[in-house]
C-alpha cells in the first residue's frame, strides 16, 4: 500500500532528496509551478464566465417597477356583468406586453374573499391557468371558457372544469381620485387566499404551493402613494 | 485483297510512353503543370497539419458486413443540421429581434421581398421538421439494432443529448416568426416548463428573462437559437462523430460473427 510507504517519511522536500530544496521546503517547486498555472487558468475562465452567468441568471432575481394604471370610473362596472379591458402588463414591447382583464364590481352575495381596499373592484386575468391561453367570458354560460385545452371557470373565476390547477389570477384594485386604478397580478388558491404571482400551471393547493415557490422577480403589492393622475381631458369623480 | 496484319515490333523498337511532364517536344505540358502545383499545394499544407492521415483514418475505416441504407441516417440528419445552419446563417442576415413588431416585419420582408427568402426560409422551416424526424428514425434504427450496447453506450449518451439540444432548437425557433401562433406556443412551453416542481417557476423567469413575456424575451430566444445551441450540437456531433470512427459501427444483428457450423461441415 502507498499510504503505508509513505507514513515514515518526512513532508520536508530536503528529506525526500529532492534537488534543490531548501530547508523546511514542503511543495516541491514542480508541484507549485503546477497549482499555480492551473489555478491561474482556472481564475480567468471563472473572471469571464462567472459574470456572463450572471447576466444570463440576472433577470430571475430583478424585480422591474410597476405602475398601476387607470382602467375606468367605478360606476363603469357592475356587480353582475363582466367589461373586458385591455391592459399593459410590460410596457414598451407593443402589442406583446398587452393583456385583458375582466372587471366587474364586487357583488357581496357572492364575493365571499373578505373585503379590503383592494377588492372593492374585482380583476381577473384573461390567462388561463392551465398553461396561459386566454380565457373568454361566455355571458350566456355564465363561464369563463378557455380555447386550448377545454379549461372551464365559474363567475368567480374557479375553475370548475377542465384541467386548469387553480383559479384565475386576479389583480389588486384600488378606488382613487374617482377612478378604478389596477395594480399587479396576484395568484389566488381554491379558498381565494392570496399567493404571490405564479405562472400558469402551478397548484396552489395543499402540497403545490410547497413545489411551486414564489419567484424574485413577481411585484409585491406596490405603494399606493404616487399614483398617476387621471388625464386632464377627463373631469375626475363622477 | 486482305492485309495481313503487320507483325509486332520488338520490344527495343516500341515507341515508348512519354515520361511525365514532357510533351515528347522537351516542354512541360502546362496542364500537367497545373496539376503538379495543385499536388504540391496539398502536400506543402499535409506536411505540416497532417490532415490526410485523419481523413483516411475517417473515410476509409473498415465497416462490418451487412450494412445497408439503415445505416445511412445519421449521415442524413447531419445532413440536415448542415442545412439548418446555412440557411439559418443566411437568415439571420435579414432577421431583426424586435418584439414591438420588427421582428414580424423583418420575416415579411424575407418571405415577401428578398430574392430567394421564401425559399430559403422553407428550406429553413421544413428542415427543421425532417432533422426532427431523422433524428428519431437514427435513434430507432441505433436502438433495434442494438448499436448502443457496450462499448458503444457514450455515443448513445452523446446522441440523446444532441436529441434533445435538436428538441430545444424547435422550441427556440418557433417563437422567432413572432406571429400569434409563435407568441402563444411560446407562451404554452414556457409555462410547461414551469410546472416542473422547486426549479421550474425559475426557469420561466430564465427562459422569459422576467415575470412576464417583456422586451427582451425575443432576443434571449434568438442568442439561444442561434448562437448558443448550435455551438454546443456542432461540438458534440464532433464528440459523436469521433467515436463512431474510433469504435466502428456495429453489424447487423443478423450477421453472425463466425461462419454457421453446417457450411463448415458441407464444406468438407
Amino acid at each position: 500500500m502507498p499510504d503505508k510507504r509513505k507514513k515514515n517519511l518526512s513532508k520536508y522536500t530536503v528529506d525526500l532528496n529532492m534537488p534543490g530544496a531548501f530547508e523546511g521546503e514542503t511543495v516541491t517547486r514542480r508541484r507549485f509551478m503546477n497549482i499555480t498555472a492551473q489555478g491561474m487558468g482556472v481564475a480567468a475562465t471563472m473572471a469571464f464566465s462567472l459574470p456572463a452567468l450572471g447576466f444570463a441568471l440576472g433577470p430571475i432575481f430583478s424585480r422591474e417597477p410597476f405602475e398601476w394604471q387607470i382602467i375606468g370610473k367605478p360606476d363603469d362596472f357592475t356587480e353582475t356583468e363582466y367589461n373586458l379591458r385591455v391592459i399593459t402588463l410590460v410596457p414598451n414591447v407593443g402589442e406583446a406586453g398587452k393583456s385583458t382583464a375582466y372587471i366587474r364590481k364586487r357583488w357581496p352575495a357572492v364575493d365571499t374573499e373578505p373585503e379590503d381596499e383592494y377588492n372593492h373592484i374585482v380583476a381577473l386575468t384573461s390567462r388561463c391557468s392551465h398553461l396561459g391561453c386566454p380565457v373568454r367570458w361566455v355571458a350566456s354560460a355564465s363561464r369563463f371558457l378557455c380555447p386550448c385545452h377545454g379549461g372551464i371557470y365559474d363567475f368567480r373565476g374557479i375553475r370548475v372544469g377542465g384541467p386548469p390547477v387553480r383559479p384565475l389570477n386576479r389583480f389588486y384594485t384600488l378606488i382613487r381620485n374617482g377612478y378604478v386604478y389596477l395594480g399587479p397580478m396576484y395568484s389566488v388558491n381554491v379558498e381565494l387566499r392570496r399567493f404571490s404571482n405564479r405562472d400558469p400551471g402551478q397548484p396552489l393547493d395543499g402540497i403545490g404551493q410547497y413545489l411551486y415557490p414564489a419567484r424574485f422577480s413577481t411585484s409585491t403589492l406596490p405603494p399606493t402613494t404616487n399614483l398617476p393622475l387621471p388625464p386632464p381631458g377627463i373631469p375626475a369623480g363622477s | 485483297m486482305p492485309k495481313l496484319p503487320a507483325p509486332p515490333l520488338p520490344k527495343a523498337l516500341q515507341p515508348k510512353p512519354k515520361r511525365p511532364g514532357q510533351n515528347g517536344n522537351g516542354k512541360v505540358d502546362p496542364k500537367e503543370a497545373a496539376l503538379e502545383g495543385g499536388i504540391h499545394a496539398i502536400d506543402w499544407i499535409d506536411e505540416r497539419m497532417a490532415i490526410s492521415g485523419g481523413l483516411r483514418w475517417m473515410l476509409f475505416r473498415k465497416v462490418p458486413r451487412g450494412v445497408n441504407w439503415f445505416y445511412t441516417l445519421g449521415s442524413a440528419t447531419l445532413f440536415a443540421f448542415l442545412n439548418q445552419a446555412i440557411t439559418g446563417v443566411f437568415l439571420a442576415m435579414y432577421y431583426r429581434p424586435d418584439a414591438t413588431g420588427g421582428a414580424y416585419e423583418s420575416m415579411r420582408y424575407i418571405t415577401d421581398d428578398a430574392f430567394l427568402g421564401q425559399f430559403v426560409r422553407a428550406m429553413h422551416k421544413w428542415g427543421a421538421s425532417v432533422m426532427v424526424i431523422l433524428i428519431f428514425l437514427h435513434m430507432g434504427r441505433v436502438f433495434f439494432f442494438g448499436a448502443y450496447k457496450y462499448p458503444r453506450e457514450m455515443t448513445w449518451i452523446i446522441g440523446v443529448v444532441l436529441l434533445i439540444l435538436t428538441m430545444a432548437m424547435s422550441f427556440t425557433g418557433y417563437l422567432l416568426p413572432f406571429d400569434d401562433r409563435a407568441y402563444w406556443a411560446t407562451i404554452v412551453g414556457v409555462n410547461i416548463n414551469g410546472t416542473a416542481p422547486f426549479l421550474g417557476p425559475y426557469l420561466s423567469d430564465f427562459l422569459r428573462a422576467g415575470p412576464e413575456f417583456g422586451a427582451t424575451t425575443l432576443s434571449r430566444f434568438y442568442a439561444i437559437h442561434m448562437l448558443l445551441l448550435p455551438g454546443l450540437i456542432i461540438a458534440l456531433i464532433g464528440a459523436h462523430l469521433y467515436l463512431v470512427s474510433k469504435l466502428g459501427i456495429s453489424a447487423p444483428p443478423w450477421i453472425k460473427s463466425h461462419e454457421e457450423p453446417e457450411l463448415d461441415i458441407a464444406e468438407v
